[in-house]
């Protein structure tokens, strides 16, 4: 069975006394984008929500940061941070990115042409974000114009 | 992360999700997700296991091709560990806060991280 994730947390928070995290639920069904040519012809783009950043850049803060940071495809693993605001779940991706931050399968499923190609840069951001509000305002938009400046004909979103 | 999908979906960009909590996939309804279910933190594959790494992508990716269906979740047969188990620990609500202070200050990972976004210009004093 499944492990049931926001029955449990909510049921924690509640002992704790916080005020229940809202996940967010649909209402309508989702739109459909068909990919366009075959995958083996395909530019691919990756968004993780890990809170990943690479060495130079700046971490992110736990207060709803709707930021997120350009990592190009090309990055070492050596290079790679992690800060999230449940980082309890990173202790694996700090010494192998590769658990959470799929860059090494990518590249490698790129160079066996399973894949057209990889974005020259990949995204990444913090989930955890507790204003819908701004997930839906600034990051959203602010990502779609960033996978479009990346000609990416479809995007891989990898979840924390 | 949901949601974002939903976005760029709308917007003309397929996506696919891939992830371990299946209960946020049905919630979030993306056009298309993969569950692989194993503990939160590794929605990528097993640390150290290139090999496992590598099948998760690629079945996920597969996804591009073979879903049909707005809203489908495609669930991959890869186990955590043969015995089972890990969810019991993971789906029980005891336990204290698990997350970090909520505040407005980058939360490097190492100091020297810090040093590093100064000397890039990323960050300013």
């Amino acid at each position: 069975m499944p492990v049931a994730y926001m029955q449990s947390i909510a049921e924690r928070y509640q002992r704790l006394g916080y005020a229940p995290y809202r996940w967010f639920k649909a209402e309508e069904p989702p739109a459909w984008q068909p990919l366009a040519k075959p995958l083996a012809a395909a530019r691919i783009g990756m968004l993780s929500t890990s809170g990943a950043y690479a060495l130079g850049q700046v971490a992110y803060h736990y207060k709803d940061d709707a930021s997120f940071r350009p990592i190009p495809a090309g990055t070492a693993d050596r290079d790679l941070r992690f800060s999230h605001l449940t980082e309890n779940y990173l202790v694996d991706a700090r010494r192998d990115p590769g658990c959470i931050f799929p860059l090494r399968a990518l590249r490698a499923l790129a160079a066996e042409g399973a894949i057209g190609q990889l974005a020259d840069q990949v995204f990444s951001c913090m989930g955890a974000i507790y204003s819908q509000r701004r997930a839906r305002e600034e990051l959203a938009p602010a990502l779609l114009a960033a996978f479009r400046a990346q000609q990416v004909d479809a995007a891989l979103l990898v979840s924390m | 992360m949901c949601l974002v999908a939903r976005h760029l979906e709308a917007n003309g960009i397929p996506t696919m999700c891939l992830g371990s909590a299946l209960d946020i996939f049905e919630s979030g309804r993306p056009p298309r997700a993969t569950f692989v279910d194993y503990p939160l933190g590794h929605s990528a594959g097993k640390p150290f296991d290139p090999a496992d790494q590598l099948d998760v992508l690629r079945s996920a990716l597969r996804g591009f091709e073979a879903m049909t269906v707005p809203g489908q979740v495609q669930r991959l047969s890869n186990r955590w560990d043969a015995e089972g188990g890990w969810e019991d620990d993971a789906g029980r609500p005891r336990g204290g806060d698990t997350r970090q202070p909520r505040d407005e200050t980058p939360q490097f990972q190492h100091a020297a991280d810090r040093e590093a976004a100064l000397a890039s210009g990323a960050l300013r004093d």
